[in-house]
Order: structure tokens, then sequence, then C-alpha cells
């Protein structure tokens, strides 16, 4: 398993373009403490976001795995890009014909998926530690812990969101194809998901029940949008007559959709590596 | 005699059309095998399915008596497919160090391969600086790299210049030299007949000849001959014993020998019947017509 990451990371380090997306992705991280800084200015109110609870435990913990997550476009293209090089550059030819197999192929890219996935996780832990150590209100460990299914969510939709551009990268075989029709595949998704819920079950929630299965919506919502948790957002709410009634919460059976399509993705990878003549 | 590889009715179909059709044949250790045959034989697709990177349709293959893995036996084996295939960021040394990961091989041998080829000054040159000629040889170092126990080159000096050419074909007698076991493909006759001890003939994916180079050029040559009376000369040739065939054409009688014959000896025979010559003249077919003749007929026939 060791030799199967060394080969993936010796085809990644010598890589410009590699180096600099990955890169670029964990400053972009980093970045979010700038939010900190954000202050508007309503006339006389003076408004700071740092001080409306977003960087209290343990919100953090949900609203930084939301606003990390819409980051990962940036390691998707390292991650399309790894694979699809494979064929425009026939390495994967002379890798089978070296004596890696396909299995091991497959193997080599996912468990790359799975590292950067991990990484990430970690990393965003690391930064959102300290932020909320430096402003929240509340700083008692087990407040500090508490929530940490947000941190499983984000690693679980890491996982599936590359593994399905992974599975893009070996189908469409270039980068830039295959990052359209991932596109694409969400503007597929969205409009199946409308005609469902304005044309066939018009005034229920069938629609809902059935888009939670779809990937891409399935993964949206694993960690669901936190701004209108803030307290700030839910008192304006309640003083406009409406209430916001809403579950933030981390589901198991969410986790459990999103990981069948990773495997599924995965799957269908080697499948396709294996059926195909290079 | 150690075996290598073996074919066994190796088939390989895409939809209608048959690329490989019941192809079988044995690599015996210690041998330089050509695989000939004109473009779009089903070469590549042979060596192809061999490397697992090719599915066959059916059919059976085996390397190293079938004891391991295709992919396990791959990592014993050199391979070189039309195209040298590399990272083209990467420099010459990185490129080869991953493929010794990929091998499972120390890399204390990437310098030693560099040399064999003549790449080693440029061994930290971007693999995409390089010319066709020095990736080719560069493809032909990493398929060294593990010492294989045979070399499989397919079309390795396709599109190079006659220097390029040449050195390839240098490197390529030197590793046989060595007792390396070698499978050429090739649709250039020559190339085979300089490098190779034994040969596959192929045509449309199917096997004409397999055997020993010298073999295929074991006919005793013919004598093309004239005389003013061509239908007597034609009676007096097929009344000789050591002669096989008689044919005319254009005036130029062809006489097959069955056995070595010298130009003296048949101008006597013919001579003493009363026959004088006007052209006589001893050839040896060229590998190159027996190839010709070969691909050109029909493969039963």
């Amino acid at each position: 398993m060791l030799r199967l990451l060394e080969i993936e990371y010796h085809k990644l380090r010598y890589s410009r373009s590699a180096k600099i997306l990955t890169l670029t992705y964990f400053i972009l991280i980093t970045f979010i403490a700038l939010i900190a800084s954000v202050e508007f200015n309503f006339g006389s109110v003076n408004f700071r976001v740092a001080d409306q609870g977003i960087f209290n435990f343990p919100y953090i913990w949900h609203f930084n795995t939301y606003i990390a997550s819409l980051l990962k476009l940036f390691l998707a293209i390292v991650i399309v890009s790894m694979m699809s090089n494979e064929y425009t550059n026939r390495t994967l030819k002379q890798n089978l014909i070296d004596g890696l197999s396909k299995k091991e192929f497959i193997a080599s890219k996912f468990l790359t998926v799975i590292v950067f996935s991990l990484i990430s996780t970690v990393f965003l832990f690391i930064v959102s530690l300290i932020l909320g150590l430096s402003f929240s209100d509340f700083t008692e460990a087990s407040i500090i812990f508490s929530d940490m299914e947000y941190m499983i969510g984000y690693f679980i939709n890491l996982t599936g969101f590359f593994a399905l551009c992974m599975f893009l990268g070996i189908l469409i075989k270039r980068s830039a194809f295959a990052l359209g029709f991932l596109f694409i595949w969400w503007i597929i998704e969205s409009i199946i998901y409308g005609l469902l819920k304005w044309q066939v079950f018009r005034g229920t929630n069938i629609a809902d029940q059935i888009s939670r299965f779809f990937p891409l919506e399935s993964m949206g919502n694993l960690i669901k949008e936190p701004f209108t948790r803030l307290t700030a957002v839910q008192a304006a709410a309640t003083q406009i007559g409406s209430k916001i009634d809403k579950d933030y919460g981390i589901h198991w059976d969410q986790l459990l959709i999103v990981l069948l399509w990773t495997a599924i993705f995965v799957f269908l990878s080697y499948k396709l590596l294996q059926k195909r003549d290079l | 005699m150690e075996t290598i590889l073996s074919l066994k009715n190796l088939t390989k179909k895409y939809g209608a059309l048959t690329a490989v059709d019941q192809l079988s044949f044995t690599i015996e250790k210690g041998n330089v095998y050509g695989i000939l045959g004109p473009n779009g034989s089903g070469k590549s697709t042979t060596l192809g399915m061999v490397l697992n990177v090719v599915n066959k349709t059916s059919g059976n293959f085996s390397w190293f008596d079938g004891s391991t893995d295709t992919h396990e036996a791959l990592k014993k084996v050199g391979a070189i497919i039309e195209h040298p295939n590399f990272y083209p960021y990467m420099t010459a040394a990185q490129n080869l160090a991953l493929v010794c990961k990929i091998k499972a091989v120390p890399k204390n041998k990437i310098d030693e391969k560099l040399e064999i080829v003549g790449l080693l000054d440029r061994k930290d040159s971007k693999f995409r600086t390089f010319s066709l000629g020095m990736k080719q040889r560069l493809a032909i170092a990493s398929a060294l790299l593990n010492d294989p126990k045979i070399l499989i080159l397919d079309e390795p000096t396709n599109g190079l210049d006659p220097q390029g050419i040449h050195q390839i074909r240098e490197i390529i007698r030197k590793i046989a030299a060595g007792g390396t076991t070698i499978l050429l493909a090739s649709h250039l006759l020559d190339e085979v007949e300089k490098v190779c001890s034994h040969v596959v003939i192929i045509r449309k994916g199917k096997k004409l000849y397999s055997g020993p180079v010298d073999a295929i050029n074991a006919s005793h040559g013919f004598f093309k001959l004239q005389a003013a009376d061509l239908q007597r000369l034609q009676q007096l040739l097929k009344e000789h014993p050591g002669i096989d065939k008689v044919s005319e054409k254009d005036d130029v009688v062809t006489a097959i020998l069955k056995e070595p014959m010298a130009a003296e000896t048949i101008n006597e025979y013919l001579f003493e019947k009363g026959l004088s010559l006007s052209y006589l003249v001893k050839r040896k077919e060229s590998l190159e017509e027996q190839f010709l003749q070969l691909t050109n007929q029909n493969p039963t026939a």
C-alpha cells in the first residue's frame, strides 16, 4: 500500500501545476481567518463579522467545514488531471507494461484521494482550532470538541467528491472536458430536481426525498449552509415574523449515501479501466 | 529449454474485424525473435495482449510457464510499445526512478542503464526536451532497469533518422550479445534479418511462418535463362533431376533449384544436349522476395 502511495507521490511531486494548485488550496483554507477582519459600516452602526459568533465553538466546526468544502474545486482539478494526464501522456499504458496491475493503478489513485481528504481534514481542524481559540467566547474542552461530526462529514464529502472526479478523469480522458462534464453533471442534477419538484411531484416533498440520493446533491447535503443558524440572522428572522426551522446536523444516512457513491465511482473506474483497450 | 512466453490460439476481435487470429507461438530463452508483418497485421495488438494493455477475445498466453500473474511477470519483462511514454515534466532520471518503484527494483542501476544508451549526460534534462531518438533510447534504458529476462521492442526504429536507427540497432545488438532474450516487432525486413535468429511472420493476424530466420532463407536459389528455342529449354530443364520447378515469363525461363548447383553445371548439361544459352544468371532469393511471396499468398497454401 505504501508502495502505491509512493508511486503516486512521485508522479505528483514533480508536477508544477499540481504543486501550485495544492498549495493554493491550503493557503485559501487559511484565508478563512481573514473573514474575521471583515467589517461593515452602516452609517453609524459598525458591524464586525468576527463579533457575530461565527468563530464560537462548536459553531466554528460547522462554519469552517462548509466554507472549506467550497474550496475543494481546486484540489478537484489536481485529481482530474492526475487521472486524465495518464491517458494524454499515455503513461497509463507504460505503467501497466512496467508491471502495475489495473487494480493497483486504481488503488494508488484512490489512496491518494483518501490522503488528500485526510490531510485537508487535519489541516482544517488545526486552522479552526487556532481560530476558535483566538475568537471563541467559550473555550472549555467539552464545548471545543463537541459537534466533531462536522469533521467526519467534511472528510466524507471530500472523499466522495474526489472519487467522482477520479471517475470522470478516467471516463473522459481529458482534464478540461472532465471538469466541464462535472459542471454539466451538476446542471443535469439541478434540472432533474427542478422537473421533479415543479412538474412531477408538485406540492409535495417527494422530489427532495429523491434528490438527496443524487451524487452531488447527497454530498452537498452533508454539510448544510450555516448562515441561517447565526443568532443574528435568526433574531432578524424572528423580527420579520418568520421562523427558520431547519436541521443542521450531520446524518448517518446521508453519510451512507455518499460512501455508497464513493464505492460505486471507484468500482466503475476499475471496471472502465479493465474493459478498455489502451 | 526454458520457455519465457507461449501463446495459444490467441485471438483479438475489434467488432467484425479480427486483428489477431488464433495465433500460437513460443518464445524460448536466449534467442532473438522477430515478429514480422506489414503495417496493421496485428503485431502491436499481439504484444498489447501479452503486456496486459489490450484485452484478449479468446485463447491463452502464459508467462514463464504460467507460474505467476501477468502483472507480476511483467516486472521481469522490459517492454517498449511504439511511442516512448514518459511524464514530460520529469527528468530522465526521475522518470526512471518511477519505473524502479513500479517494478520494485533498487534505483542504483539508473546511471548504468543511462550509460548503455548514451544518455548519462542528459539525465537531469526534462523528458519533454528530448528528441525522438533520445526518447526511444530512454525507453530502452527504462526497459533494462530490472535486467529483464526478455526485452520486447515494438517498432523501435519507427520514425527515426538513419543515425538514430543505427544507434538503436547497435544497442539492441549489444543487449542481444549479452544473452538477453529479445522479441522485436517490425515491418522492416532487413531489421529482422540483421538482428533476429528466429522469426514469426504474420499477415492479417494469421501466422504464416515461424522458425529460424535461416530456414526461410534456405532455398538454393534459381536460374534465369534464355535461349533461341524456349520450348526445348524448358523441356530439358524439367528433365534435370536437380531442378524443382520451371516457369516462363517474358521470354525468360526461371528454374528453381532442388539442390545446390553451380551455373557451370547447368550450362554444361544444356550444351551437351545441344542447346546453347543466350542468357544465364544464378540468383538467390532475398528474404524480401520471400517475405513478399509469403505475405501475398494465401496463408493456407
